[in-house]
Parts: structure tokens; C-alpha cells; sequence
């Protein structure tokens, strides 16, 4: 397969990035998206030319280092899915491909394709954790957990915390990274005593830090490599809704 | 309360509750608005209980305040959205992650607002300031506002303007309801599917309601 | 020898944790604020050892090359978690659970190290619990266990396929949370080039800022490296891109003794080499092997269709070779027995290195739903990567260089033979002797990093209680920072023709294809023969674009691959010197008439340590003697 390749390059955070141009031929279907990329810094090295800089580490959609915006969607042209795991076979041979960082005020862009996202770890500062310290936990099966709660915490706790919610949201909202802690955390008795707090502060953080606000439109759910739903933004109401009205 | 308006959140519970409050108000509009079909001395008389009702003249201040409510925050909303990318993407598909009308709201919404702007100039600034023909009913004097109001639903470009508001309208709701229950946090996986369901039929009945009944009269102008 | 003193406490086996944590020194809260701790690595023992000092008042610097401490390969362990406590009724116990560890690693792990970990798994699985990890349940609301390969007891904790991501996370929000209360700094973006000692004590690391590339200098009063496992030596490998040895060899090359280099787990199923541009290998959980049936065709070069293969025509080989184990023997052994269908040419798919695992039984007798609510997130996994459906055909399986449970030698203070350098977790040689069992690997990195080195250490910092923070304007930082930038200097100015990828994908291959699955005195010469050249040519011909003060990935992978030539080099050597099989470690010479691992306890019962050395070529080989008191020494057999 052959594709043409349209590429953010940016040399630093304070230099002007531009799109590069590059075709590349002797691509196959197995491929993956990263393995491809891989292929043209060869290419490029070999050249004397500087590599395309990109983020990556486990390949296997579970680490969330990797993060391109493709073909105008987050990971991809799959639902779903981390860029890592998105194959060539989902392309048509001979496509233009665009390719670019995760655009929002709060991912400034480091180099070329790599998007700065801690301020997802600040918002995890701000109370995405239980205040247990090592030693006091009580024995495992004390707090019996009730299995739907458990698979529902779960299913919120799967984030991988790539920010693909933050860059598929037309209004660069953090809201299902923030709602999938909180839900996570609600729905377990051990979360539950700091539930309203923790989504107070965490959504103050989110707002602090130049993340919009969510409007609904559920992007974000079909782009999360892990598919976590909007019902968790709708705990993440409540609890913040409520907390509100008790203070 | 400070830091509830002032978080994201706050202020889209303010826009939320506002769109539900216009969303069940819309209801009753469009309620009086059947009553169109019964005939002038049915919908003047229904007209007459709405501007002289104490409930009534109570809340449609309130409607007002819930109005700019809406607007108010949406924009504050909007324009804070706006500044969380600086730098926009090249290319965007949102053709599978999400509806068009909820990429769209604040568009809808103004579209909706420029519709206000004309249907409030034509009957409701008339009805309250402007000179208007009396009927007796029971020796009650009442407004003529069914001639008002049919007199404009005969113009076909009248017609065209109340048509497309409707559909604004519509897609506005199609988003607007199932999300205002969203961010109220009224949602789950069970009631996800079913708030679709209700929010399509309510859309259907506003937006078709809306639409059909000044057709009607367009239609019986021409064929009568 | 006096340098290995394990300082295995005195009394019986199952006191010796009690009675040492009884008697050694303690840091008083005042002072313990006083001290600073570098902890490098986030993962499961790293942010668990940083959150846990951090609670007790000590000052952490913590270091991760990632952008994120959440990242860490931690993330990837899909299967789960040990721990021994008994919930099941099956008859497990702390003493059970040892000794399934001592057998499984082919009885070349200490005694003390493996019981005391048992012990402590228990507190473990309530730490992660408390912190809101979402362990499968019952429907009562209980804690849900699994069984595992190799043992015949159910007590893995488990969270669906993703058991080190919940882990990690829990981990990492204790992390997090003493980030917030300023106890923990954290420099994300940085690699480890460089140990630093005053007066022989690790006192602290030179940094690279992946950012800027300037070299940094950090100081505290004792080192901890949690630093992980180096299996991408291999190249390919199911570890995570990143993963590396370069802070653990840098450590080693300043006077931290390195164990059982050579012991690297090989796991049988992983998904196979699909190109040649292939990163790394997608590794499918062994739980798969409950209901999955391994198989060659019995023909050479078969190339049927596998649905078109008959019954008869078909070699379950495993279970034919271990009929009282069939498709469940340890990793070890079904990889080993993968790899020799293959290379004797009953292979499958294109490049014939492959078999099947088969679920079509499985799918008739218990129904696709079925098979899907047990494995639904591994067969989706699979069919993203190869394209292939997994319900309609077999998935096609080969086996990829995994978990190494070689590392720095450690005292059961978990101190390295370099006084204030402490290793945890994987990064250590730790409790699994010669083959690691299934959900070993989470329970070793909690342990350490919640509940054992936050106390060990407290026996090294009690001498520093008077020592002020250590100044980074001292000449043995200046020289530190000065070698690892004439390190990085020299790389960048070979301005070669090859790549790095290049390189390290032919070191993997040599290292695979001689130091791998099997070994043998011929091969692991030649190897170090090859390494060497390599290494050289290397050292001669790569290419490393950009500049020294940037973002600069070529470079970072150069750092780390010119590293793994010097380690690559050590764990032939390692291997050539053990020349018995044991476990993972499987020599020609040493095997049995059927074709399995044939231990020598008469000559190597004992831990390997190196010494780097400071004159002359040769590591210096050390032998730490094992002494087995309360298991009795078994042939492993799962026949």
C-alpha cells in the first residue's frame, strides 16, 4: 500500500509548527498506524533528515502515551481504539492522511506530535484518590462491594488517561476523564466518604487549568480507546450538583 | 454558592435547568396553539385566560428571566469553550462520535433567537402595545388575536420563517432535552435509551405541532 | 564475600519478617523529614514505595521517562495478582503459596525472601482494595479469586484482563494525592544516566530532561531503583517500548552486583511477528489456556486451512508430552515445546513461526457466549492486531520474551551490595529463582514498594539522621555529569549510517535466537562473539539525528540499546557459566531423556552474582549458596 502523509512538525514549544508532506510506499495491511510511522523515520534518519517525534510505549492500548489526531478524529478511523492499535488495513491505499497533535490551551505542543497532557495529572492531584495510607487499610473482604457497583467502577476505572476525550470534545472538556475517576470512586464504599468533595476539587482543577465545559455531545464516549460511557458524566453531575446544594 | 456558578458545572445546571423550563413552556405554547384548530372564539378566549390569568402573568416574567438565563450562560459557556483551543484542528470528523445538531447548539440557538426576535414583533409587541380589533364573548371584551394570528399564517414568506423556526427549534430539542437531563445527572444506562425515545416523540410533537399549524392555514388559504 | 551478606534473619522460617522488623532500626517522625529519598521508576513497587515513604514523612524525589506516572509498564500485567489468603477454602495457606514460588522457580530462590513475600501478599491485596482498586467480586459482594498455571490452588486476585492497570492506578493515586501535599516532587520526563556515590553511598542520580536535554543533579540520602525488567533486549518482546536496563546497569557499573542476569521468562502466547517494521509482540494472557487446545498439524509444511485440517491430522502436542498437565504447564515449559515444533517444521501461518490455539471445542461445548463473558476484552485484542477473527478460527500463538527475573542483587533489606542503593520489584532479582509463576509479579511489586522497603530502609537512613541534604556542587556529581555527558557527546558524534532500531533489532536477534528459549555452549560463545562485533559497529556506525538539547527519541533509544550490548554480553556469560537448566534457563547439555529441564543441585544451587569489573575484561562471578530447610527439593515435573 502507499499513502500520502500530511504531518504536524513543530521543532519546540515556542516555535511555529507547520504540515510537511510525505508519501510513503511498501506499507502493509498489519501493520500498525505507529509501525508505519516507525517506517518513515527510517526513511528519514537514512536521509539526514529529523524523525517525527511521537509518543508510545506499551503498543497495546493500555498505557495511553500515544496520541494522534488522524483524518480529523482521536486515535483514528475506528471507534474505540488507541492509536496504537489502529492497523493501515483500515485505510484505502493511496489516502491522504492527516496527521496531528492533541489540539487544546491546556496540551501545549512540546514537538511535533507530542502534546504536553499533565495537567491531567494535576486534576488527579486535586482528589483522584482515596486518603488511605499504607497500614491502615482494614482486611480485604471487610467492605463487601455489591458485583454491579464493582463492574461499574470498573468500567469507569479503565481509563488510560490519553486525553483522546480532551481532543475528540469540540470544547477541549476534560469532563470523562475527570467523570470516569469520580464515578470510579463513588461507586466503591471505600471512595464514597470524599465522593463529593473529590468532584468539587476536580472539577474546579479541570476549569482552573483551561479545559472547557462539557456540552453533551458525546464525542468523547465513541473516541475513549476504552469506550467509557457518558452515564459516568452524569454521576459526576450528581455528585457535584449535590455537593453544591450542601454547602 | 459562589464557587457552584463559578465551576463549569454550576453554570451549565443554570443553562439545563432554564432549557427544561423553556422546554415545558413550549408545551403549553404549542397547547394554545391547537386551539387554533377549534376556531376564533375558542383560541381568543384561551388567548384572554393567558393574558389575564395571575399564574400566568406571574411566570411570564419568570419565562423572561429563564430566557436570558439560557442565553446568558450559553454565551459565558461558549465563549470559555472557545478559548480552551486556541490553535484548531485541520481536519475534523465528527460524522461518527456525535449528532449534528449537538456540535451545533449555540448556531441553533441563535437561529432560534433571530425567529424570536420576528414572532415577538409579530404578536406578542402587537397584543401588548399595538391597536387591536375587540370580540364580546359572554359579554367579556376579548382581543381578536386568532385574526392576528391567522392573518399572518396566510403569507407564505410568514409561513416559510415559522416552518423553519420550528426546525431549529427541533434540532435545538433533539440535543437539548436528553442533555438537560444529563447534565442534571437524572441519567444512566437504563434511562439513556429511554430519555432518547422521549426526547425524539417531544421533538416530533414541538417541531411538527409548530410547523403544521400555520401550514394548515396556508394550505386551506390557497385551497378554500 | 563479604560483600553478599543476605542478612537472612535469625529463627524459624515463618518469624524471621517479625522478628527482623522487631529489631531493626527505626527513623523517628521528626527526623524522617528531614531525609530525602529518591525513588526512580512509577510502577507498581516504585509509586507504591514513594506514596508509602511519602506517608511516613520522608522527602521523595520521584523519576519516571514517561509523561505521566501512570504510564508504567505495570500497566500491561493483564492476569492478576496472588495473595494467600485462603478465601476459596481450598486448603491454601502462606506456607502453600511459598512453596508453589519455590517450586515454580525450579528451587533457585531464597527461601526467606519467597516466604516473607507470601506473608505479606495478604496486606497487600487489602492496600489495593482499601484504595479503591475494583478487584473482580462474587455476587455476595465478596472478593472473586481464579486459578493460575502451575499451582492447584485458587488465590489470584484479578480485575478482569487488566489486573496491573488497577493495580498501578491504586498505586499511583497514592502517589498522586503526596504529590498534592508536596511530600512527593515529581520529574516525569527524565532518564536515569548516571548513579552518583560520596564516600561509596548512593547519594544520588544525574537526569536527563527528555524536554530540554540538559543534564540535572539530584541528591538524597538513599537511592531506591524501581526500575523494571529488561526483556526488550529481545527487541521484540511484550514489554512496553520504553522499558529498559539502563538505570539498574548504570548502578551496576558503579558496584551494584547483578543476579541471574540470564534468567528471562519466555511467555508462550503471545501474538506473532506480523512484519518486519513490528515494534513489539501483543502478549495474550495465559488464562487463555483453560479453554484453549495448542496444535500443529502432524504433517511437515501442512498449509491447509486449520478448519480443514481433520482431527487425526493434528498434534495437540502439549497434551500429548504432559498428559497430568496438558494445556496448563508452566510458561517455561509450554514455550520451550512451542518452539521445537516449529523449529523441528510443523509450524503455522507464513513464516511457519506459529501454532494454534484452538477454541473451537470450547465454543461447541460451552457456547460462544460463553467463551465471549470469559475472554470477551483478549479475543477482541486479538482480532484488532492480526484481522482475524478468534470465534471462527484459531488464534495463531508464538511464544516472546517476557519477564526477567534476573536483576540487582538485593539483601532481604532489599539494599544492593552499593549501601544506600535499595532495588524493587522487577528491577531486583527477586523472589521467583529461575521462572516466575502467573500473578507473582504484581504481588512481589506491592509488597515491596507498600510494606518491606519502607521499613528496610529505615535500618540504612538511621545513620543519616545527622547528615544534612546533600549538596549537588560537589565534585563527585560534577564528575558524574560530566561522564554521562561525554557518553551522550560521543554517541551523538559517531554520525554514522545505521539506525538505532537497526542495531538493537540485530542485537534482539542474536540474543533470541542463542540466549533465549534454549541455550547451548556452542551458541552462547558464538553469541558473545556476535554481541561484541555488534557493539562495535555499533559504537562506529550509528546515526543519531538532531542535537543533544532537544527532544531527541533516537537518542534516548541509543542510550538505553548501547547498554543492553554490555548487558546482553553478561547474560551469556551468565548463561554459559550455569550449565545446568533450571526453570526458564534451559541448557542442551542439561536435560532429561523426554527433552525437559534437568537440574544440577550438586553444582548450582546457588545464586549467580556479578561484579562489574573495575580492572581487566571479565565480570567476576560471586556464588550466594542456596539452603533449602523447609521444602524438600523435588524434580519438576508436570507429566
Amino acid at each position: 500500500m502507499e499513502f500520502k502523509l500530511k504531518i504536524w512538525r513543530q521543532k519546540d514549544a515556542r516555535s511555529q509548527g507547520r504540515f510537511v508532506d510525505y508519501s510513503i510506499t511498501g506499507v502493509t495491511g498489519n501493520m500498525s498506524f505507529l509501525e508505519m510511522l516507525d517506517y518513515l523515520n527510517k526513511t528519514l534518519i537514512e536521509k539526514g533528515d529529523d524523525p517525527v517525534a511521537y509518543e508510545h510505549d506499551c503498543r497495546e492500548g493500555i498505557c495511553g502515551s500515544c496520541a494522534l489526531y488522524i483524518n480529523g478524529r482521536a486515535h483514528g478511523p475506528a471507534d474505540e481504539i488507541a492509536t496504537c492499535e489502529v492497523r493501515m488495513r483500515l485505510f484505502k491505499d493511496g489516502e491522504t492522511i492527516v496527521v496531528e497533535p492533541w489540539r487544546a490551551k491546556s496540551f501545549p505542543v512540546i514537538k511535533d506530535l507530542i502534546a504536553d497532557r499533565q495537567a491531567l495529572d494535576k486534576i488527579m492531584q486535586a482528589g483522584g484518590f482515596i486518603s488511605v495510607n499504607a497500614g491502615s487499610a482494614p482486611e480485604a473482604n471487610s467492605i463487601p462491594v455489591s458485583r454491579e457497583s464493582a463492574d461499574d467502577a470498573f468500567d469507569a476505572a479503565i481509563c488510560i488517561g490519553c486525553g483522546a476525550c480532551v481532543a475528540a470534545c469540540k470544547n477541549s472538556s476534560a469532563m470523562l476523564f475527570v467523570a470516569a475517576k469520580v464515578s470510579h470512586l463513588a461507586l466503591l464504599p471505600q471512595g464514597r466518604k470524599e465522593a463529593r468533595k473529590r468532584a468539587l476539587a476536580m472539577v474546579a482543577k479541570m476549569d482552573e487549568l483551561g479545559f472547557g465545559s462539557c456540552t453533551n455531545t458525546t464525542a468523547c464516549e465513541t473516541e475513549c480507546p476504552k469506550g467509557i460511557s457518558m452515564t459516568h458524566i452524569a454521576r459526576l453531575n450528581r455528585e457535584f450538583l449535590l455537593s453544591g446544594f450542601q454547602t | 454558592m459562589g464557587s457552584f456558578i463559578n465551576a463549569s458545572i454550576g453554570k451549565k445546571f443554570l443553562v439545563s435547568i432554564s432549557g427544561l423550563f423553556l422546554i415545558s413552556f413550549l408545551a403549553v405554547h404549542l397547547t394554545v396553539n391547537l386551539f387554533l384548530l377549534a376556531g376564533q372564539e375558542s383560541y381568543n378566549l384561551v388567548a384572554h385566560f393567558m393574558a389575564t390569568d395571575r399564574v400566568i402573568s406571574f411566570l411570564e416574567p419568570m419565562l423572561a428571566v429563564g430566557f436570558l438565563l439560557h442565553i446568558a450562560y450559553s454565551v459565558i459557556l461558549t465563549i470559555s469553550n472557545q478559548k480552551a483551543r486556541p490553535q484548531k484542528f485541520a481536519e475534523v470528523d465528527t460524522s461518527r462520535s456525535s449528532s449534528w445538531p449537538s456540535q451545533n447548539m449555540f448556531v441553533l440557538g441563535g437561529l432560534i433567537l433571530a425567529f424570536l426576535v420576528l414572532h415577538l414583533s409579530n404578536f406578542w409587541y402587537v397584543m401588548q402595545f399595538g391597536e387591536m380589533d375587540y370580540i364580546m364573548y359572554d359579554g367579556i371584551a376579548v382581543k381578536d388575536a386568532y385574526t392576528l394570528v391567522t392573518g399572518k399564517f396566510v403569507i407564505w414568506y410568514h409561513v416559510l420563517a415559522y416552518v423553519a423556526g420550528a426546525v431549529f427549534l427541533g434540532f435545538h430539542l433533539l440535543h437539548g432535552f436528553q442533555s438537560s437531563f444529563l447534565t442534571l445527572g437524572l441519567y444512566n444506562k437504563k434511562w439513556r435509551r429511554r430519555l432518547e425515545i422521549i426526547g425524539i416523540l417531544y421533538t416530533i410533537f414541538i417541531a411538527a405541532g409548530f410547523s403544521l399549524i400555520p401550514l394548515y392555514f396556508l394550505i386551506g388559504h390557497y385551497a378554500g | 564475600m563479604s560483600k553478599l551478606n543476605a542478612k537472612i534473619p535469625e529463627g524459624p522460617l515463618a518469624d524471621k519478617w517479625q522478628n527482623h522488623r522487631e529489631s531493626i532500626r527505626l527513623v523517628s517522625p521528626a527526623n524522617k523529614t528531614r531525609l530525602d529519598v529518591i525513588v526512580v521508576g512509577t510502577g507498581l513497587s516504585g509509586a507504591s514505595a514513594a506514596s508509602t515513604l511519602a506517608e511516613l514523612g520522608y522527602n521523595v524525589k520521584s523519576f519516571c521517562f514517561q509523561d505521566s506516572p501512570r504510564r508504567a509498564h505495570s500497566v500491561a500485567a493483564q492476569g492478576g495478582m496472588n495473595a494467600a489468603k485462603n478465601y476459596k477454602n481450598d486448603g491454601d495457606s502462606v506456607f502453600r503459596l511459598f512453596k508453589d514460588i519455590i517450586k515454580g522457580g525450579d528451587y533457585r530462590a531464597r527461601e526467606a525472601y519467597v516466604y516473607r513475600a507470601a506473608q505479606v501478599s495478604n496486606l497487600s491485596i487489602d492496600q489495593l482494595v482499601a484504595a479503591g482498586v475494583p478487584f473482580a467480586r462474587e455476587y455476595s459482594g465478596y472478593l472473586d479469586n481464579r486459578s493460575f498455571g502451575g499451582v492447584q490452588v485458587s488465590r489470584t486476585f484479578y480485575a478482569k484482563g487488566q489486573t496491573g492497570q488497577q493495580c498501578l492506578l491504586g498505586a499511583y493515586s497514592g502517589l498522586i494525592r503526596q504529590m498534592a501535599r508536596g511530600k512527593v516532587t515529581m520529574y516525569s520526563r527524565r532518564d536515569m544516566l548516571e548513579l552518583v556515590l560520596v564516600d561509596g553511598k548512593a547519594r544520588g542520580i544525574i537526569t536527563r530532561n527528555l524536554v530540554t536535554g540538559e543534564l540535572e543533579r539530584h541528591s538524597a540520602h538513599a537511592v531506591v531503583l524501581a526500575t523494571g525488567g529488561y526483556s526488550t533486549i529481545y527487541y521484540l518482546s511484550t514489554l512496553a517500548v520504553g522499558s529498559n536496563a539502563s538505570a539498574a546497569w548504570s548502578a551496576h557499573k558503579k558496584g551494584a552486583f547483578f543476579a541471574n542476569p540470564s534468567f528471562v521468562q519466555i511467555h508462550p502466547t503471545s501474538v506473532p511477528q506480523l512484519n518486519d517494521y513490528q515494534a513489539k509482540l501483543t502478549l495474550m494472557s495465559e488464562s487463555l489456556r483453560n479453554d484453549g487446545r495448542i496444535w500443529v498439524p502432524k504433517k511437515k509444511g501442512d498449509n491447509r486451512h486449520p478448519g480443514e485440517i481433520p482431527e487425526d491430522e493434528r498434534d495437540y502436542y502439549l497434551e500429548r508430552r504432559y498428559p497430568a498437565f496438558g494445556n496448563l504447564v508452566p510458561r517455561d515449559v509450554a514455550s520451550r515445546a512451542a518452539k521445537e515444533r516449529c523449529d523441528a517444521g510443523y509450524g503455522v501461518g507464513e513464516t511457519g513461526l506459529s501454532v494454534y490455539l484452538d477454541f473451537s471445542q470450547a465454543i461447541g461445548k460451552q457456547g460462544k457466549d460463553v467463551i465471549r463473558s470469559k475472554y470477551e476484552n483478549l479475543f477482541d485484542m486479538y482480532e484488532k492486531t492480526t484481522g482475524e477473527n478468534p470465534y471462527k478460527e484459531p488464534m495463531r500463538i508464538y511464544p516472546a520474551g517476557h519477564y526477567t527475573m534476573g536483576g540487582l542483587w538485593v539483601d532481604y533489606n532489599l539494599m544492593t551490595t552499593i549501601p544506600g542503593l535499595f532495588s524493587i520489584g522487577e528491577s531486583n532479582f527477586s523472589d521467583h529463582g529461575a521462572n516466575r509463576l502467573g500473578a507473582g509479579s504484581l504481588m512481589q511489586c506491592a509488597n515491596d514498594g507498600y510494606f518491606i522497603l519502607p521499613v528496610t530502609i529505615g535500618d540504612y537512613l538511621a545513620d543519616d539522621i545527622r547528615t544534612p541534604k546533600i549538596p549537588v556542587d560537589i565534585p563527585e556529581f560534577e564528575k558524574a555529569e560530566k561522564a554521562s555527558m561525554e557518553k551522550l557527546q560521543i554517541l551523538m558524534s559517531v554520525k554514522g549510517t545505521q539506525t538505532v532500531t537497526s542495531f538493537h533489532r540485530r542485537l534482539g536477534r542474536i540474543m533470541w535466537d542463542l540466549c533465549g528459549m534454549v541455550r547451548n555452549e556452542k551458541g552462547l560463545k558464538d553469541a558473545l562473539q556476535m554481541v561484541g562485533k555488534l557493539k562495535k559497529e555499533f559504537w562506529s556506525d550509528v546515526r543519531i539525528p538532531g542535537t543533544l538539547y532537544e527532544v531527541n527519541q533516537e537518542l534516548e533509544k541509543a542510550v538505553r540499546v548501547a547498554d543492553f550490548f554490555e548487558l546482553g554480553h553478561l547474560m551469556c556469560e551468565d548463561a554459559l557459566a550455569r550449565e545446568e537448566s533450571c526453570g526458564a534457563h534451559f541448557r542442551e547439555e542439561s536435560q532429561t531423556p523426554e527433552g525437559e529441564t534437568k537440574r544440577i543441585d550438586s553444582r548450582f544451587s546457588y545464586v549467580s552474582v556479578w561484579e562489574y569489573p573495575t580492572k581487566g575484561k571479565h565480570h567476576i562471578l560471586h556464588k550466594e549458596a542456596l539452603g533449602f530447610e523447609n521444602v524438600e527439593i523435588q524434580e519438576r515435573s508436570y507429566k
